[in-house]
Parts: structure tokens; sequence; C-alpha cells
């Protein structure tokens, strides 16, 4: 152990920014461990450099803290997150912002499977495209609460269980002739907005979703949202906003209210 | 052939790994020094305790006994059969170079009826085996080829697989055992030696004490009450209990603590009769954490019921009583000599006028090591009495 | 075939007023008389018409008619009018009326069949299965001493219950160190137990926030612990943290970086007993403000489990979660998965203990539950009994036994079963459906209408002001106690005085009328089989 802490000592830099951390071939364990001893005496802005694979980054920092990873990020990026901010340059994996309760997870590139499941608060930013079960059993809480914002498409049971808090998905990118959001989507919705760019195949939301089309008010409403989602990636935001939006609201806060013989 | 035969008919699904329960008498002695002695003072004292058996059982431990072969594992071989010996001999030429074989030297005795056939031989792993199965070390091949004759080949027995010492033993008295093994014909620094009292089915020769296994010997009085989960947790490292004995867990926990985790033995002691958690939680650090350690990660390991034990290794001699004191132990220090026993008449055999004589606290151990003549657990009375 | 869908690409969108869906619609049918279960009968002689049966009643089924009168149907025979009748005058009996007796068709297979004709709907049950299943506690028996080893007294002579709960290493490093030794080996977190008992997890939602204070104040007392359940912590019971387990299961209600580092250790909560495979749903009329602020979801919001935890599909998955839970504790708790006892039950076992998990939460098939579907509920899942003897034997088969506790839940009712299950193998248990009746609970099994007129599986105030947390808890501290001295007594009797001497020492059970593969599945000899 003790050689291990040797090798990240070896491997920091310090920079204008904070601290640059060599991340090639540790551990997790190791990483995460260096960045809460870091962050306990008093570094607020972090750049991994050369991150591949590692788990949990972000998990157990507390406050306004700042991490921009170069390289993959592992799965469970964010969990738990509690007010960090984490920029991520490339793709990032399954997972991300996992029971996240407070902060802002950003990646310029792809993310996979199950991104914010039980999402408290927050914001998740994904410049490119998402896999399944994205926004699954988000939930809102008091003044909290969290917000997906997908640049590209999702696949199937997009905002599962969803109990509160937004998603949005905008369908910016090439998408190969795939559909902007797969099936079951809302399946289980019993609370929350999703709000979907462009088209939609009606036979891929959930009964348990209405749709609309999105009022004036509502747009306005995820305006913020869309606009910073732009600032990050470089997109014009009034030419996003320009498309019209479907908006998909829970039919019953009580899905499955009648399902019980009493 | 009875005894054989019974062997067999126990074999049924429940009765694997079933054991004799005994009481018993025990004693032991040893040379600091390493000076050795013949068996007679030990058998004298054995039969002292005579009435604690009921001649269904008797052995003898002796250390330092086959000096010509200091490197070689001496392998006591009980059969019942002339196909088990076949058997067990094609298992050990297989894994072992064979240097000797001989059968072990008896006399005829009128009390000691339908003995097995006694064999010795002495062994080294063959080394390319060594190497195929990654074995840790030559100890934990022998412990193997051990377990696997035990368990599987019918009517074969290892009941002694040490170097330089062996285990010599049967159904019977003590004193008995003892002349028909010719133990006045051995030298040893170490001795060790029971007397047993089975409680319900006949006992066996290989069901005798003390119980072996590689250069462990335990002698052992009492009735191990947590023998079911001490087997269980044996099994997990890849030790059989096989020879229907509690005593054999004794041996097998040894081996595991000491050898193969290499906890020095005071610390063995301590596994096997924990102090109490009222007794740690008054511990000083670190030693606290010590013993909460030790007991949380050997709940398995904790020998309780009733038990007085004399254990012996290459480098010693162990006495030990349950953590409540629920069998006898007495102890005495007579200059380079240590003697344990049941009784204190046993020792007052071996030695008419010990320097000193006291009985060990219950879980304390007393720990007496080659070549040292400090005696861990000995009072240190003798020292006031002659400055008085 | 994909452009043939993207044809259908939706351009004007629906209304607002989209039709309820086909399968959320009730048509009412001819309704079928039933019989209730109960007939409820009180002494008018003796009454002394104080109407206080009619007040205790949380299901309104007594009225007054210038005397008390019942509605026998509302009635569900907990049993709690009589309880607090002066008189004692009410008695509460099964419903004599008749059906034509069948071997096949049993009365209950009957009202059922009957109530889902009527609603359409999938049943409900509370508490645990109540199928009359071979119990196999009462087919196993203890050893005892007799002549050949000393039992000890429990009175005299020093007994210990202490138990630990969490990963330990194989073996133990110990250097010479001058003339003592130094202990080289760290021990990763763990929790200390005066008592091999501790409290199942029961999240305030599905109990009253009484009756969950006065068992985590009963754990802290008694040096054992509660466990949150899917419900968050309130701030009423965060005193008690130290000595519970947080849960966080496939909801995630409540659960963040503070929440998880509140407790004594986290688990992660798979499956239980009662409904392996089963989701929850908190109705939302349960969703209190109190509920709401301790699950962090808005009042009135369906508090909906899923079945699955869904960043775990896998083995592996659960790996990441556990390891996720240890990086945002800093690897200061033991984490704990809790998972029904399924068929396969062992070698599920041995991948969390694989995958990191420090403590094995076994709810065998009687577990209880707030609501669960009936079928569920009765049909799924094995008993703990041999959850217990085979995953205590797979894991020391594969030399991993120390590397988690087990901790063994679902029908404990007496010291006796506690005895039982530490012995298979277990190295502590769990009671959740006992300690509620130790509140008071007379197992009427209706705790999913959240009508509880003992105050225990309710959010109404009304109902739940009965239960005085100070009282309840008390009562608690008594039965916990009351086992463990009754387990001192049976270490007495087998000779031994430490826990861990009978845990796993299956030489010490003996079965009964058992049959010959269950006696090898349970690792036990049959009785009239000796040492």
């Amino acid at each position: 152990m003790a050689k291990t802490m040797a090798a990240v000592q070896a491997a920091e830099t310090r920079e204008e920014m904070g601290i640059v951390i060599d991340a090639q071939g540790m551990h997790y364990r190791d990483l995460n461990r260096r960045l809460r001893e870091a962050a306990t005496e008093g570094e607020a802005r972090f750049r991994l450099v050369n991150v591949n694979g590692q788990r949990y980054i972000g998990t157990g920092l507390k406050g306004d803290l700042h991490l921009e990873i170069c390289g993959v990020p592992g799965n469970d990026l964010g969990a738990f997150l509690s007010g960090p901010t984490i920029l991520v340059r490339n793709n990032a994996q399954d997972a991300i912002g996992n029971t996240m309760d407070s902060g802002s997870i950003i990646v310029k590139g792809d993310a996979g499977d199950v991104i914010g499941y039980g999402m408290r608060g927050g914001t998740i930013f994904i410049n490119g495209n998402v896999g399944y079960r994205v926004g699954i059993h988000m939930k809102a809480y008091r003044q909290k609460s969290p917000v997906i914002v997908i640049g590209g498409a999702a696949g199937d049971f997009l905002g599962e269980y969803m109990a509160g808090g937004v998603i949005i998905l905008l369908g910016l990118s090439e998408r190969n002739g795939d559909p902007l959001v797969g099936n079951y989507c809302a399946s289980g919705m019993h609370g929350g907005e999703i709000y979907l760019r462009g088209k939609v195949d009606p036979r891929h939301i959930s009964p348990h979703a209405k749709i609309a089309q999105t009022k004036p008010t509502q747009i306005e409403h995820i305006r913020p949202h869309i606009a910073e989602f732009c600032t990050h990636f470089g997109y014009d935001a009034d030419k996003v906003m320009g498309e019209p939006f479907f908006r998909l609201t829970p039919v019953s806060h009580r899905p499955y209210g009648a399902k019980y013989a009493t | 052939m009875e005894t054989f035969r019974q062997t067999r008919r126990s074999h049924t699904r429940y009765d694997r790994g079933a054991r004799n329960i005994s009481g018993c008498g025990l004693a032991g002695m040893m040379s600091l020094s390493g000076e050795r002695t013949d068996g007679r003072l030990i058998r004298e004292a054995i039969g002292l305790l005579h009435d604690r058996s009921n001649g269904l059982g008797g052995g003898f431990a002796g250390y330092g006994i086959y000096p010509e072969w200091p490197d070689h594992f001496a392998l006591h071989m009980m059969y019942y059969s002339l196909e088990a010996q076949e058997d067990a001999e094609k298992a050990l030429r297989h894994n072992c170079e064979v240097a000797r074989e001989e059968k072990i030297p008896t006399r005829p005795i009128p009390t000691i009826v339908d003995p097995p056939l006694l064999w010795r031989y002495f062994v080294r792993p063959k080394g390319d085996l060594l190497v195929e199965r990654q074995a840790p070390s030559e100890d934990d091949f022998i412990l193997d080829l051990v377990m696997t004759i035990n368990r599987s080949v019918e009517g074969a027995y290892v009941f002694s697989s040490g170097k330089n010492m062996g285990t010599f033993k049967g159904v019977g008295f003590a004193e008995d055992i003892g002349e028909f093994y010719r133990v006045e014909e051995y030298q040893a620094h170490i001795w060790v030696a029971h007397g047993r009292f089975p409680t319900n089915t006949p006992g066996w020769w290989a069901g005798a004490h003390p119980f072996t296994l590689l250069d462990w010997s335990v002698v052992h009085n009492g009735e191990i009450s947590s023998y079911g989960i001490n087997k269980r947790y044996l099994e997990q490292f890849g030790y059989c209990c096989s020879m229907r004995t509690d005593t054999e867990v004794m041996a097998y926990l040894l081996d595991l603590l000491v050898r193969r985790h290499k906890l020095p033995v005071p610390i063995a002691c301590r596994v096997l009769a924990a102090p109490f958690w009222r007794d740690i939680q008054q511990m000083e650090e670190p030693e606290r954490r010590l013993h909460k350690t030790l007991r949380q990660v050997y709940a398995g390991a904790l020998v309780n019921g009733p038990f007085a034990i004399v254990f012996a290794h290459k480098e010693g001699m162990v006495g030990l009583n349950d953590r409540i004191k629920l069998r006898p132990l007495v102890a005495a220090r007579k200059d380079d000599l240590l003697l344990l026993a049941s009784e204190e008449a046993a020792i007052r055999t071996m030695c008419p006028n010990p320097d000193v004589v006291w009985a060990p606290r219950g879980g304390e151990p007393v720990i007496g090591t080659l070549g040292s003549m400090e005696v861990e657990g000995e009072p240190k009375r003798r020292l006031e009495e002659a400055s008085a | 075939m994909m452009m043939k869908e993207r044809d259908l690409l939706l351009e004007e969108p629906q209304t607002e007023e989209a039709e309820e869906p086909l399968h959320e619609v009730r048509v009412a049918t001819t309704p079928v008389y039933y019989p209730p279960e109960f007939r409820w009968t009180n002494d008018q002689e003796r009454c002394a018409r104080c109407k206080r049966c009619i007040h205790q009643c949380g299901w309104k089924a007594l009225r007054w008619e210038g005397r008390v009168v019942a509605d026998d149907s509302k009635c569900v025979g907990c049993h709690r009018c009589e309880a607090f009748c002066p008189e004692r005058c009410i008695t509460i009996l099964p419903n004599p009326q008749a059906f034509k007796e069948h071997g096949l068709w049993s009365v209950g297979h009957r009202r059922n069949l009957w109530k889902q004709a009527e609603t359409g709907g999938v049943l409900l049950a509370g508490m645990g299965n109540d199928l009359p299943y071979q119990v196999l506690w009462d087919h196993l028996v203890l050893d005892a001493c007799q002549v050949t080893n000393p039992s000890i007294d429990p009175a005299r002579e020093p007994m210990e219950l202490r138990t630990h709960l969490g990963r330990k290493p194989e073996a133990v490093e110990v250097r010479q160190n001058g003339d003592g030794f130094e202990l080289v080996t760290a021990l990763e977190p763990g929790i200390e137990l005066s008592t091999p008992i501790v409290f199942a997890a029961m999240s305030y939602g599905s109990i009253s926030l009484p009756a969950q204070k006065s068992i985590a104040m009963a754990a802290c007392e008694l040096g054992t612990l509660w466990n949150t359940g899917e419900g968050g912590l309130h701030d009423e019971v965060r005193p008690f943290a130290n000595r519970a387990i947080v849960q966080c299961a496939s909801g995630r209600f409540g659960v963040d970086v503070d929440y998880l580092n509140s407790g004594a250790g986290v688990e992660i909560k798979i499956g239980q007993g009662a409904k392996p495979g089963i989701g929850g749903h908190l109705p939302g009329e349960k969703v209190s403000q109190d509920v709401s602020e301790t699950r962090m979801i808005p009042v009135g919001s369906d508090a909906l489990s899923p079945a699955p935890q869904h960043d775990i599909y896998s083995i592996e998955d659960l790996r990441q979660l556990i390891f996720a839970i240890k990086e945002a504790t800093n690897y200061e708790k033991p984490v704990s998965v809790k998972i029904a006892a399924v068929h396969n039950v062992a070698a599920i076992a041995s991948g969390m203990v694989r995958a990191g998990a420090d403590i094995l939460y076994l709810d065998g098939f009687r577990g209880g539950t707030g609501a669960a579907p009936t079928t569920i509920r009765d049909h799924f899942g094995i008993p703990i009994e041999i959850a217990i003897a085979v995953v205590d034997q797979r894991l020391r088969d594969e030399g991993i036994r120390n590397q988690a506790s087990i901790i063994a839940a679902g029908g404990i009712r007496s010291s006796a079963d506690v005895a039982k299950a530490i012995t298979l193998g277990a190295d502590a248990v769990a009671i959740g459906t006992a300690a509620l009746m130790a509140l008071g609970c007379t197992l009427c099994q209706k705790c999913y209408t959240g009508r509880c007129s003992w105050g225990i599986t309710t959010q109404d105030p009304q109902l739940t002001r009965r239960l005085d947390p100070n009282v309840g808890a008390q009562r608690l501290v008594n039965l916990v106690k009351a086992w463990s001295e009754e387990l001192e007594e049976m270490l007495g009797a087998l000779g031994v005085n430490s826990i861990e001497s009978l845990r796993g020492s299956r030489e010490r059970l003996r079965g009964i009328q058992l049959d010959r593969t269950t006696l090898e599945v349970l690792g036990v000899k049959p009785a009239g089989v000796g040492a």
C-alpha cells in the first residue's frame, strides 16, 4: 500500500488550476482515496489524466469541487454525488450519477446504461447518445429536482419508474436510422416530465405516460437547462429550441393504485 | 479381525466422521536441554494413572527416537488386512521415496489381543510430485497423503507421521501398550503418554492417543463439546476428521494455527482456550485488540468443554486446560525437566522431588521450549522460596 | 421494417385527455355473498356500554345503536377491542357458518376466488406465509451433556453470547516482538452484538414511527441492531442510528452519502423472503409529510420500489454497488446484502461473498412483509432452515465462511429457533414478526391496509399515537433479554460457554421425522444416531 501511495505522489503535478493526477495504472481505490485526502486538505480543482476504467470517481467527495477527467472513467461515476462538478472529456460508461444528490456531471461523448438511477438532485449533461434505462426512478424532493439533458438518442426504458425531475432528449446527433427514444419509454412513470425534441413514435411510449405538445410556458421552464447544455457543448440554443418538443407526463401518480383486490 | 469388521460396519452414512467420547489420564515429560531418556519412566507414570482408563486405549509418543533418520518422515501404519497394506503401500510408493520399511517391533502380551499389522516407513516426498502438485512444503505434501490414506484406504491408518518422532498406541491399558511396543528401547527428549476411558463403543487401535499429525502429538483428557464446529471449521482447510476421536481436532488445529498460520505457540493456546470477553475488555491496548482479533477470526477454533491436553512438537511440549478448568492438570519442574500429568502422583513417579509443582490456571498454557530453561506459565514461587 | 415504423412517426400529438388504458378499468360484477371470517360477540349482560371497543377498532367494524353492533365483514380478528374491554365481555369467534367441506377447495381458496372475481385485483397479504408447510424447527432437537462431559450452570459461570458481524480474514498474523506479541493483521470494520439477535428491516412507512422508534431504542439499549428498511432515516430515530443498518434498496428512498454514513453498516436489499423477486409499492396515501421527508419524495407520491435494483442485473454489478457504497463510506462500514432464500441460494451466497458482501442476510419464505401479493408470499422461496444449512456448508466447502457473517431471518418464533438457526450455521438471527408481536401485533395480517388498530403498521395519527415508544422499547428489551437468557441456559446444557462453540456445530442437532434427503441437506443426523 505504501508503494502505491508513493506512485500516486510521483504522478502528481500542480498547475494553476489545481492538481493534476496521472491515473495511469492506478486502482480506483487508490485514486479515490487520494482525491478524498486532497479534498480534505482543501484542494478544490483536479484534473485526472489517463483515466481508464477507474470506478466511483467523485463518490464520497462533498462540496464545490471540480474534477476534469481525461480518458474513459469507469462505472458508477459520481455515485451518490453530493456537490462536485465532473467534466468528462471522452465517453463515459454505465451507471453515471447513481443515486446522485447534487452536483453536476458533464460528458462530452456518449454514455452507457442506467444513467442517473434514483437521482434526486443535480444535473447530468450528455453530449452524445445514451443506453438503456436512463433516468430510471428519478425523483424530486423539496427544492431538489434532478435534470438529465441528452444531446443524442436514448435506448429503451428511458424514464422508467420516473417519480420526479426532468429528462430532456434532444436528438441532435446523427442516429443512423435509430429512433430518438427506444421502447417502453416512461414505463411506470408516476412523476416528473420527459421532453422529447422532434418526432416520436407513440408505440415507443408507455401507456403510463400522456404525450402532449409542449406549451410555451413549459418550454420556458426547460430553457435554462437547454441553454446550459448548449454552453457546455457549443450549440446554438435558439436553434435547438427552434424544433417542437413533446412532453410526457404521468397518467397517474398511482400507476398501480387499482392493481389490488381490497 | 473382529475390530476390522466393526470398523467397516461403522462406515455407514451417518457414522462417517462420528467419534467416540472418552475420559482419560495423561502424562508428559520433557528435557528442556534435549537430553534423551528411555520410555520406562513415562510408562510407570501412566501406569499409576491406571484407574483413569479402562483398558480400551493407551499410547505413547517420543521425540528424538529416530536420530538416524532426521530428514525422513517416519510413517507408522496400522493395517487391518493384507489388502489394506497392499493398497496403502501402493499409495506410499507412488508418492514417496521409501528409504526403509519394517515391522514395528512388538512383544506378545496376554492382554493385548488382535493387534492390527503394525509397520513403519521412513519416507520423503518424490521431488517431481512436489513440484507438480505445487505443494507449499514437504509437510503439506505428507499431510495430504496422510489424509488421503486415512480417508480412502479401507482398513489402513497412518497413526504417526512426524520426523524423528513416533507414536505407539493401541487398545489396552497404557502400561501394557508400552510393554507391547517395547518403549523402553527408545530414547526421547520428550515423552507423552495417555490412558484412555472410552465411554460408549469399544475402543479401536487408531482411535487411541496420542493423536498425531506430522510433528504434532496430542494427548487429551475430556470431551470436546465444541467438536461439531471444530471439525467443520477444520474441514474448510482440508483436514478430514476420520479417526472418530474428538482429540484429532486438537492436533489438526495446532497444525493449522502453528505450522500453517505461523502463530506463535502461546498465541495458538489463546485461540484454543480464548480468554472471556469480559477479561479481554479489561486488557490494555494493544493486547485487547490482539485478543479481540483472535476471537473473531478463530471463533471456529475455540475448543469448548472440558479438556486438559498435553501436546508436543519438535520444539517443545505444552500443557493446556480449558478456560474454566473442567479437567485436571498438574505441572512440575526439576532442573531441566518439565513434567505434566493429570495427577501429581504421576509426576512424583517420574520425579520424586520436583523443585516446584503447580496447577496451571484454566486457559493458561504451560510451555516448555527446547533449549530454553524458561517455562511459560511457571510460577515465580520457586525463586521466592529460595530467597525466603 | 425500419422505414415502415418511421412512416408512423407522430406529427399530431394526442390530446392531454388520453383515454384511460383498458387494464386500469374495473368492471363491477354481480357480487357473491361470502360470510365473514370472524363473528364478533359480546356478553350483553356484562357489557358496561362504555363504547371503548368502538373507539379502539381501527377497522370501523363496530358502531353504537343503543348497544355495540358489529359489522362482522369488517372485523379482522386483531383483538384490539377485546384487549381494551374493561369488562372482558368480548369474544371473537371463527365464523361457524359452514360450507360444504371439500378436500381440494378450502374455504380460503373459495373466498379468495370470489374476491378476485369481484374486483379483478391481485390478492394482497401482510406478515408471513401462513400456509401449513412443515416447520423444520419443530423437527430438530438439541443435544445436552450427560456424564461424559459436564453441563455448565449459566447462573454461576460465565456465558458468552457476544457476536461479531463482518468479514474476517482466514488467518491472523502475529509477530514476536521482544517479550510480547505484535498483531499485524487489521480487521475490516465489523459490528459487535451483545446477543446474536437483531431486529429485521422494517421501514418507516411500512410501520409507524412509534413502532420504529421502539425498535431503535431497544436495539441501542440491548447493544444489537435495528434496520431502517427502505424508508430512510427519520429525525426522531436518527439518535439511534449508531445501532442501525441503513438499507439501500431499489427505490433508493432517502439514500444519500450522509445516510450511508450514519449507521453501523449498510445493507443492499435484493430481496425479501415474503416476496422474492418482487418490489414494493408504498401507496401515495401513506406518504405523509413525515414519510415524504424521510424517503425524500413529494407528499402523496407513490413510493415504488422496483423489483430489481436497476444497477444490479448480475453478480458483477452487485460487486459494483457494494464497492460504490464502500467508497461512499470510506471503507468504514460493513456492507450487508439481503436476499430471499431461493432454490439456488447457496451458489448465490457464494457469489455474494466473492462480490464483497461482509454480511449475508438470508430471509426465508416465512419472512414477514407489510404487503405482498399473496401468491408470492405463500408459494415462493425456501425455508430458512434449509437456506442456513446449504449456505453455511457451501461457504465452508469453498473455504470462504470467514469472509462473511450470516444473519438468518424468516420465521424465528422463540429462543429455541434462534439456537437451532445458530447451530445450523447462522451467526445471528433477525426477528421482525416476533418484534411486532412484542409491540402488540396479533398477526391479523392486514398490515397492507394501513388501518392497524395497534398503531404498528399504520400512518394514521389517531392510531399511531396508541403506541408509546418507551413502553414498546421496554417490551422488546424484555423479549430479547429473556431469549438471550434462554440461549445461555441452552449453551450451558450443551456444555459450552460461548456462542461460537454452538455456531455451525450440527453434531449437536438431531432430526426427528425427517426424510433422509432433508437430513442430508440439513447436514444433521437422525435422532437415535449417536456421536
